[in-house]
């Protein structure tokens, strides 16, 4: 390795590869610059300014996520001139629209009357709806600032609840565009961009329609990566709080992609689906099935026990008579007619231990080779 | 899949067809959509409606149903006639390939015209333009296996990828595009009349000799069985008593609806195991209950051979077990004990008998799963089949002739009608019909047609009509979309109350047994 390859980051010496940027050398050796903006697999924007980085030598504090790494370059990721400027850009994102989370009494003003100020301007009793689950919110708390220092900005724009899945928030809107970049960089669904200019700015679908009157697919892609309540699940929002879930990660059971996702359950229940980040096949993407289609898990119309038909009319059965029947009819049928007047349909929607004992089963217990799935229909 | 779906993304060239990518598979579309917009990526779609993924691509070439043969010999004829075909891949990897040039000699641009009827000019600029990449991805689906020359039609598009020397490397292949979570591992898992677990045959007498002694059983049958479009004949004819089914809803699946009713009402016994009870459930003589995905342990195969963990969430409703739980109770009651106590155990036997799981555990796939073939533990899994050769040693060019569809629209049923699937319903409903909000977006069934056929057949959007084939009749809105292209229907299968399948037809591609579902001929009427 040769010396011009080396980058010096709060003192210690890292080699990187050409167009790396500093945030990415940063993050593969597990130094931690906060992000807002920032979108895996997107154009970086610099638009946040939250991962600015002091770099001797440059004029001003530059963005780590859209800066490349330069040999010799010497960065300082916590700085006090850095500390000074994220915790600028906090109070400035904080007070531009509805952000009631802040940190109390780090601020030293008055956490009452701001909250009750907060609360008259929104369309709930509660908090936000992602309080504990925001990046805004992490962030405040690490560089403990709130949103008193500049007077909190009104935002014209209602909310938007005109369709079934996603509940728009524009108060909560800090535009960091991450949305948008999922909308067009990721999923490339092309529904949703930056509207209106100045502080009139709005993500905006369709010349400014509800999402419902727009190319909007409803992936929810750009819920997964809203970095607080602006984008929201509509069933989950206010119904579930991030702490009160466990998180269990799945494989989607719609097409034959195979997305992986994590099922947020609560008191025995789904309630909400969100995507795995960082691993193949969808690295996070989900389409609306997958995200939003789940509420056959727990229908009232799921079956519940064996049922067997007498005289043209479905009665509960216990396990052991239903089993017993089915046995029972197939040992008879097969002396009577031979094992291949018995077929099997398995099926592409159960896993692969299940096809795999259906079909040795089949094999070895009915002894014929009658057997298939729809992978033909 | 011979690739990853992340493969998608470095492929120079992507050609489309027989597939609504992003309806069927919106997160993989994601990827043909990037590799357009962000990588440079050319894009050929090849589908008789002009279906949105159409909206990105380069070109969009609308042959007439059931005519891909017809269309992929005539790009092979000019990749040969200019000489474009990759000549050293072909010479070492490949036998068949005097044939092949034989065969596609007839199918001159004009000719294909004729038949397809997509310009002689579009099929001489889409065959440069998928000769010239570097690599090129063919990506298909229901479009082009569900019709009476399914198995000729994906055969042709290996001839044409192998043409071109894009089997066996990065961002190529013929990638089909599974339409269900565990197609592949249905198929894997020996879910078929002819092979067992890893597609060992049950006609090789070694193989079922080693399965026999696993399955601690004295012999196993010798002949394949009924493939499922058999198994409904043969009901119907009173040659099978008895069907078993386990999580299919094959009364609003099935072509030719009306038939299959007949069929499996004629059945002595009829047992049906899923989630809900569905059309077919109802006509069973025991229900048994399962649990969902969300209920239990196992994995799922995807449609690029990657083998992952599925996880259980929550506890199943009220008495349902979990799939496997029932078929070993009933196996043990009929005096061969099955006595798995998880999903676990189950791969485990798995790995033990299959040899391309051999090298797959729960423990190798926590985090990320793995490509089969996967032949031993160390072994990383095979992101990219035919890599240094083929399967089977050399690659095999068939030549191959077009045939017509089963069924031409006539004066009496004057329109085509194709099926399919819509984003915000699946299959038969039984699972998306029950939240809400797709239900809102999508509540009912439709018939697409053009605005040009809207008008010569005086149908107003939104206005009620039947539609019938020589089978039966169902009653649908209009929905006049630019989507559609004249002389072509399309009505989504997913909807029991006006179910596409009581028009499709169940003529059968010989060799794979898959009904014809893309192209029937209809005629539509004002409904009274």
């Amino acid at each position: 390795m040769s010396e011009q390859d080396l980058i010096v980051i709060n003192g210690n010496e890292f080699s990187f590869e050409p167009g790396e940027t500093i945030l990415e050398v940063a993050r593969r050796h597990s130094i931690d610059i906060p992000t807002l903006c920032h979108l895996q697999g997107a154009v970086p924007t610099g638009a946040c300014r939250i991962c600015v980085v002091e770099v001797q030598g440059a004029r001003t504090l530059v963005a780590a996520c859209a800066t490349p790494a330069g040999r010799n370059m010497i960065v300082q990721t916590e700085s006090a001139k850095v500390i000074q400027a994220r915790r600028m850009v906090l109070q400035l994102l904080l007070s531009s629209g509805n952000h009631n989370c802040a940190v109390c009494g780090s601020g030293g003003g008055n956490w009452t009357e701001y909250q009750l100020k907060v609360l008259q301007a929104e369309d709930s009793d509660e908090l936000c709806p992602v309080w504990g689950d925001c990046r805004l919110q992490e962030l405040a708390f690490r560089y403990q600032v709130t949103g008193e220092k500049f007077e909190a900005a009104v935002t014209p724009y209602p909310m938007e609840t005109a369709n079934p899945f996603i509940v728009r928030d524009f108060s909560r809107c800090i535009q960091c565009g991450r949305c948008v970049q999922a909308c067009n960089e990721i999923q490339v669904n092309q529904a949703i961009h930056f509207g209106y200019r100045g502080t009139a700015t709005k993500i905006i679908a369709a010349g400014d329609q509800p999402y419902i009157n727009s190319d909007c697919v409803f992936c929810g892609e750009c819920v997964q990566v809203c970095p607080v309540g602006a984008l929201v699940e509509k069933e989950a929002r206010y119904r579930v709080r991030p702490w009160q879930n466990k998180k269990v990660r799945t494989t989607c059971s719609y097409c034959g992609v195979g997305c992986q996702l994590y099922l947020h359950v609560k008191d025995n229940r789904v309630v909400k689906v969100t995507g795995v980040e960082d691993v193949p096949p969808a690295y996070g993407s989900l389409c609306v099935k997958g995200r939003f289609g789940f509420d056959f898990i727990h229908s009232p119309e799921r079956l519940k026990t064996p049922l067997i038909k007498e005289n043209g009319e479905f009665r509960e059965a216990t396990w052991d008579e239903a089993l017993d029947r089915v046995a029972g009819k197939f040992e008879a049928i097969k002396a009577q007619n031979g094992a291949d007047s018995i077929g099997v349909l398995t099926s592409a929607r159960i896993t692969n231990e299940e096809n795999y004992v259906a079909q040795k089963f089949t094999r070895a217990v009915l002894q014929t080779n009658n057997i298939d799935h729809c992978a033909r229909l | 899949m011979t690739n990853t779906i992340g493969d998608i993304e470095k492929a120079d060239v992507i050609l489309i067809t027989g597939s609504n990518t992003t309806e069927n598979h919106p997160v993989l579309s994601s990827f043909v959509k990037r590799a357009v917009k962000s990588k440079g990526a050319k894009l050929i779609v090849v589908d008789p409606r002009r279906i949105k993924i159409a909206r990105y691509a380069h070109k969009w070439l609308r042959p007439n149903l059931g005519t891909d043969v017809a269309w992929i010999n005539g790009l092979m004829h000019v990749i040969i006639e200019e000489g474009l075909y990759a000549e050293e891949y072909v010479a070492s990897r490949t036998v068949g390939f005097d044939e092949l040039k034989k065969t596609v000699a007839k199918y001159t641009p004009e000719e294909v015209e004729q038949i397809t009827g997509i310009p002689a000019q579009e099929i001489i600029d889409a065959a440069r333009l998928y000769a010239a990449a570097a690599k090129g991805s063919i990506l298909y689906c229901m479009g082009i296996t569900q019709h009476t020359t399914g198995t000729d039609n994906v055969k042709s598009l290996a001839n044409l990828a192998m043409l071109c020397g894009n089997l066996g490397i990065e961002g190529g292949g013929v990638n089909p595009l599974r339409g269900q979570n565990n197609v592949q591992g249905a198929c894997d898992m020996g879910g078929l009349p002819d092979v067992y677990s890893g597609y060992q045959r049950v006609m090789d007498p070694e193989a079922r000799k080693r399965m026999a002694a696993a399955w601690n059983v004295a012999e196993l049958p010798d002949k394949p069985g009924l493939k499922v479009t058999q198994m409904m004949p043969a009901a119907h004819d009173g040659k099978l008593k008895a069907l078993y089914i386990i999580g299919e809803n094959p009364l609003v699946s099935d072509p030719d609806l009306n038939h299959a009713e007949k069929s499996i009402g004629n059945l002595d016994f009829l047992v049906v195991q899923d989630i809900f009870l569905t059309e077919t459930a109802k006509l069973a003589d025991v229900v048994l209950p399962s649990a969902c995905f969300a209920e239990k342990e196992g994995t799922f195969a995807n449609t690029e051979r990657r083998v992952q963990r599925v996880r259980q969430a929550v506890d199943p409703p009220g008495q349902a077990w979990a799939d496997w739980k029932i078929i070993s109770a009933i196996a043990s009651r009929m005096g061969y004990p099955m006595t798995y106590e998880s999903s676990r155990q189950i791969m485990e036997e798995i790995s033990r008998l299959t040899p391309s799981y051999a090298g797959i555990s729960y423990d190798r796939i926590e985090y990320e799963g793995l490509h089969w073939p996967c032949p031993n533990a160390e072994h990383p899994g095979t992101p990219i089949l035919h890599k240094e050769q083929f399967t089977i040693g050399k690659g095999v060019f068939h030549g191959i002739d077009y045939l017509a569809p089963a069924e031409k629209a006539d004066e009496e049923y004057p329109l085509y009608l194709t099926t399919g699937r819509l984003l915000y319903q699946y299959h038969t409903g039984t699972m998306t019909m029950k939240t809400g909000g797709l239900n809102a977006i999508a509540p009912e069934c439709f018939v697409e047609i053009s605005p040009r056929d809207a008008r010569q057949y005086d149908l107003a959007d939104g206005v009620r009509v039947r539609i019938a084939s020589r089978r039966g009749s169902i009653q649908a809105r209009i929905r006049v979309s630019d989507k559609a292209v004249s002389g072509t229907v399309f009505i989504p299968f997913h909807y029991a109350q006006a179910a596409a399948n009581r028009l499709t037809n169940a003529a059968l591609d010989p060799i794979s047994g898959i009904p014809e579902y893309k192209v029937c001929a209809v005629k539509l009427s004002k409904a009274a």
